[in-house]
């Protein structure tokens, strides 16, 4: 034990350096929590690469493919990014395995976009519990925001329900005495979209007089096209994901049947829904988006565009550029970036969310003009704002104004 | 009643899909005796193989012979390679390996084609068919060949040589050696034809459902159904049998109140083996006969 | 056109285990007791949690191993047993606070009546046409779960959260270690009942009908009784790793109870030997970690690295983990013989 002579002294000089360490100093001082040194930043991801949503895998194929770019460009403030994904093929209890390795195994500072409304539900206790962030999530789920009860947990997209609220009102305003038919897919996007539609129209939903769902184990969903079409109605809403857009789009052309036709903006990239179901077949079809197409020529010189085909050529030469995914990964990891590019030397998980909670009207590269992310303390939905559109010719053209499609909870 | 006619009709245009794959797996069962969960991955492969030729320039019936003769060689090739040494494994060893088949076949075609859906052409057009806004030109042709396909296997068992070989090879393997019949070539030879009968499945179902790899899987569950429901040992019953589930699913989905729509697989399966609890060999199937 | 005539007499669907070659010597036995007692002691959490998923799919390898090894069986069906169990649990937990252990004889109960149920209509189907009945089974359960008239129970698509519990009487161990040791208390029980199960003349008869089963209701044997009340059991221990699985997990939903589960249950069983129980635990580490390997070696091509991996196990021990063990043992008897 410390004599007493040197006791008073000791305590002195530890309050001395106490003091100077915490005055003047704070941009130089440096806070981590697990998962992040002065020279690494470990982010986790949880992606279906195997199983039946493989399709989405690319998502992180993508932000790998990124955060190499952002490596090669020196780093987010001097530190590399560690990039640990690991497949959950789309099914929650693998997903929950993989979190907890991603957290207690590999000691990551926090999740970035984990895929997927079941395997995100799963994880979310945890994560709140242990005070990781789960970052981002790549779904449209409108249980994301909510702050109060998970404050750890944050979406990007904007929620179906919220595009669903917007093509409720586009039909009040201009097809009030539409005789509305919908499909959609019997999962966890599919109703929540049909929620949205259902509360959107409020006291007319009885607009809807006809309503089929489909298993993504059914081949094809055109049988259910016949009997919507046998209802007699006059408006088509396709809550599908892009095979069975396709299929709908295709019969749809087929039988010869004209609705007003919305299809859900998961499905409608030009690339891999509107093309293979065929440019004639297509026409007048409406959707809305919050982002830009990679198909889409009218954004050939657009500067931001620009960038991502570049960055495509030389990180990512055998990606899809028409693949809808490949823009919203790219999308989704520009945001990442951002925010950890704002915590500067402070990256402990409690300031990865409070800054990722204060972005305000940054936008990535990749979405539309006019629509930008805004987050704060109460409100998690970093992306909100829609824009409709209506295909023509080879491409969508954009109509209207940005809507937001903010819920009032 | 206008209703239920459609409904039909819809039924037959989907169950053309299902007959279509039952056809290869009662092609595979005979060969084997069993089922090749893989069966739908191999179809889905080579139909990406023809895609693939087509990008490369080849004209539609060029890769579409192209594509038959190589999935007949790459057929054999399989039985060859993976599953002779497993001949004398025990059955459930041989289900585990068409498993795995099935994960590297997919996976692969996944990383070589991934998962963006593809426009696949059609010989037969998809206008209407006689008017008719229900059935497509497409969905009539693809009736139309599995019919002729039906037609050319019935007379391959029953009037050529070697189609009786193989009916002797599979049914009494110890006798047919007796007589000379090299057995395990006529196995290679079974699984050569599944492969192709296959591969002419996935290119008619593609036009319809968009190829991708994951295209095959609820195809080949209805497949397996269908040809249960006819008879392992019947192709025509396994024709049939893929007629019956669409149009059964279609009027389950229809006229079932409440879940008909949500359960419409389950149905289907539910219908099958209520069959066949009366009928254990299928409707069409030759019943079999167990000596102790 | 294929077998007209079965002959009986020619190797039945499902080979025989030698009855002393059924479970480990008493010694192996201990060893791999006291490893499984005392592995989490020196691991972190999140592999004492992969640990007791490990213990939940040998008991649901185990069970699957009861119906098809034991009485010759072919089931795809035991995701849906497993659902079951794990949705009883849930709800029981969940909206009537039933205590989580409580639980688990209920789902076991409830699974070992619906798998005797299923069994009845079974009875008349075999071989490829019993796969395919429980197949749609499995393929049923999952839009069985999303149902709407069940979504105020079962929560729908979204699934149910559980909570999980701490250990009692505040003992200072961690949930996972506290439920990893519950687990294994649970396994080791049904083990030995499975053990003399399979030893019992009930355990005989089922071995009867699996090997010739005409032959054994020529002898008396009341085969439906039999044949249903496999599937029971079966039913009963998946139910019961189902609920332990959701303990475990914390969450359920139907996408996690698909056909992919019963497939790599039936995996499971196959790489550890049919019909032979303790290669359960050899089949279930199969399932659980070898993906994870897969992915390791390439994260495009983990399904076929996977497939690749399958297809060396299967040809080089075709009869699973079981060979593995009988060739030690057979080394081991020349050793001591010298």
């Amino acid at each position: 034990m410390l004599s007493r002579p040197v006791f008073p002294a000791a305590a002195f000089a530890a309050a001395i350096i106490t003091l100077a360490s915490t005055t003047g100093a704070a941009f130089a001082q440096k806070k981590y929590d697990t998962g992040a040194t002065d020279t690494e930043i470990k982010i986790g991801n949880i992606m279906p690469y195997s199983g039946p949503a493989s399709a989405y895998g690319v998502i992180g194929k993508t932000e790998a493919a990124y955060f190499n770019k952002i490596n090669a460009e020196g780093g987010i403030n001097g530190r590399k990014i560690t990039f640990i994904s690991y497949d959950d093929g789309y099914s929650p209890p693998k997903a929950v395995e993989q979190a907890r390795k991603l957290v207690e195994s590999d000691e990551v500072l926090l999740i970035f976009n984990p895929l997927g409304t079941p395997s995100n539900t799963a994880i979310q206790k945890y994560m709140n519990a242990r005070k990781v962030p789960q970052l981002f999530v790549a779904t449209g789920a409108t249980k994301w925001n909510d702050p109060k009860d998970f404050p750890w947990t944050m979406g990007w997209q904007p929620s179906y329900q919220s595009e669903a609220r917007i093509y409720a009102k586009y039909l009040m305003k201009e097809a009030p005495n539409a005789r509305i038919s919908v499909l959609y897919q019997n999962d966890d996007f599919g109703k929540d979209y049909l929620k949205g539609l259902k509360d959107g129209l409020g006291a007319k939903a009885s607009m809807i007089i006809a309503e089929e769902s489909y298993e993504t184990s059914e081949p094809t969903i055109d049988n259910h096209i016949v009997k919507l079409r046998a209802s007699g109605a006059d408006a088509f809403i396709s809550i599908t994901t892009p095979k069975f857009a396709a299929q709908a789009i295709k019969k749809l052309a087929e039988i010869e049947w004209r609705p007003l036709h919305i299809v859900s903006n998961v499905s409608a990239s030009v690339g891999s829904v509107i093309k293979p179901a065929g440019f004639e077949n297509s026409q007048g079809v409406l959707s809305a988006a919050y982002a830009k197409d990679g198909a889409d020529p009218q954004w050939d010189n657009d500067p931001g565009m620009k960038k991502f085909f570049a960055f495509l050529e030389k990180y990512d030469p055998e990606a899809n550029k028409l693949d809808g995914s490949v823009v919203y990964g790219y999308g989704a990891a520009q945001t990442m970036v951002k925010v950890l590019q704002l915590c500067g030397d402070n990256l402990t998980r409690e300031n990865v969310m409070k800054q990722a909670a204060s972005l305000k009207n940054f936008a990535p590269d990749t979405l539309l003009p006019g629509v930008s992310i805004n987050t704060s303390p109460t409100d998690f939905a970093p992306i909100e704002q829609l824009q409709m559109m209506r295909f023509k010719g080879e491409k969508w053209d954009l109509f209207g104004d940005i809507i937001s499609g903010e819920l009032s909870n | 009643m206008e209703l239920f006619t459609n409904q039909i009709l819809a039924g037959i245009a989907t169950g053309a899909i299902y007959a279509c794959m039952a056809l290869a797996v009662v092609m595979i069962y005979q060969a084997i005796d069993h089922l090749n969960f893989a069966q739908g991955e191999m179809a889905m492969f080579s139909t990406f193989i023809s895609w693939q030729l087509m990008q490369w320039g080849v004209p539609y019936w060029g890769a579409f012979l192209l594509t038959l003769v190589f999935s007949f060689a790459g057929g054999i090739a399989i039985e060859r390679l993976l599953f002779k040494p497993l001949a004398k494994a025990p059955i459930l060893t041989n289900v585990a390996g068409f498993i795995a088949l099935f994960a590297i076949i997919n996976s692969v075609a996944g990383l070589i084609w991934d998962f963006t859906i593809k426009q696949y052409p059609t010989p037969f057009g998809s206008s209407p068919f006689l008017g008719s806004q229900l059935i497509s030109t497409h969905q009539a042709g693809m009736i139309g060949v599995t019919v002729l396909l039906l037609i050319a296997l019935y007379f391959f068992f029953q009037f050529t040589r070697i189609g009786l070989a193989m009916r002797a090879a599979a049914s009494l393997p110890e006798s047919a050696r007796l007589v000379g019949i090299n057995t395990s070539w006529m196995i290679a030879l079974g699984w050569g034809m599944a492969a192709a009968i296959g591969s002419i499945a996935g290119m008619l179902i593609a036009p319809v459902v968009f190829l991708e790899p994951n295209m095959m899987g609820g195809v080949l569950i209805y497949g397996f159904a269908a040809a249960v429901l006819g008879g392992l040992t019947s192709p025509f019953g396994a024709v049939i049998g893929g007629f019956l589930v669409g149009i059964f699913e279609n009027l389950a989905g229809t006229y079932i109140p409440g879940v008909g729509n949500e359960l419409k697989l389950p149905i289907a399966l539910a219908l099958i083996v209520t069959v066949l609890v009366v009928k254990p060999a299928g409707l069409f199937g030759r019943p079999i006969v167990k000596r102790v | 056109m294929s077998a007209v005539q079965e002959t009986a007499s020619d190797a039945p669907a499902v080979e025989a285990v030698p009855k002393r070659a059924m479970t480990l010597g008493t010694g192996t036995s201990l060893v791999v007791l006291a490893l499984l007692i005392a592995a989490p002691l020196f691991v972190k959490n999140f592999v004492i949690f992969q640990m007791t998923m490990l213990l939940v799919y040998g008991l649901a390898v185990l069970a699957l191993n009861i119906l098809t090894g034991g009485s010759g069986q072919f089931s795809l069906g035991q995701s849906a047993f497993y659902a079951v169990g794990a949705y009883t649990s849930a709800i029981l937990m969940e909206h009537f606070g039933m205590n989580y252990a409580l639980t688990l004889p209920v789902a076991g109960l409830i699974c070992f009546v619906f798998g005797f149920l299923f069994g009845q209509p079974a009875l008349r189907l075999s071989g490829v046409y019993l796969a395919l009945a429980t197949f749609a089974l499995a393929t049923a359960m999952p839009q069985l779960l999303k149902l709407g008239y069940f979504e105020h129970w079962t929560g729908g698509v979204q699934g149910l959260v559980v909570t999980k519990p701490d250990a009692p009487f505040g003992l200072p161990i961690s949930q996972d270690m506290w439920l990893y040791y519950f687990t294994l208390v649970i396994t080791i029980a049904i083990y030995i009942f499975s053990v003399n199960l399979l030893k019992s003349r009930s355990g005989r008869a089922f071995m009867a009908i699996r090997d010739n089963e005409i032959a054994a209701s020529a002898m008396g044997i009341d085969v439906a009784l039999y044949k249903t009340l496999a599937f029971g059991v079966s039913a009963g221990i998946t139910g019961v790793a189902g609920g332990l699985g959701a303990i475990a997990v914390q969450f359920v939903a139907p996408d996690g109870y698909t056909i992919t589960l019963a497939i790599s249950l039936f995996l499971g069983m196959v790489v550890g030997g049919v019909g032979w129980l303790p290669g359960s635990i050899i089949g279930s580490a199969f399932i659980i970690f070898v993906p994870n390997i897969a992915e390791g070696i390439s994260k495009g091509l983990s399904g076929a690295v996977f497939g690749v991996i399958l297809f060396l196990v299967i040809f080089l021990v075709p009869h699973g983990a079981r060979q593995v063990a009988m060739v030690a043992q057979h080394m081991l008897g020349k050793l001591k013989k010298r």
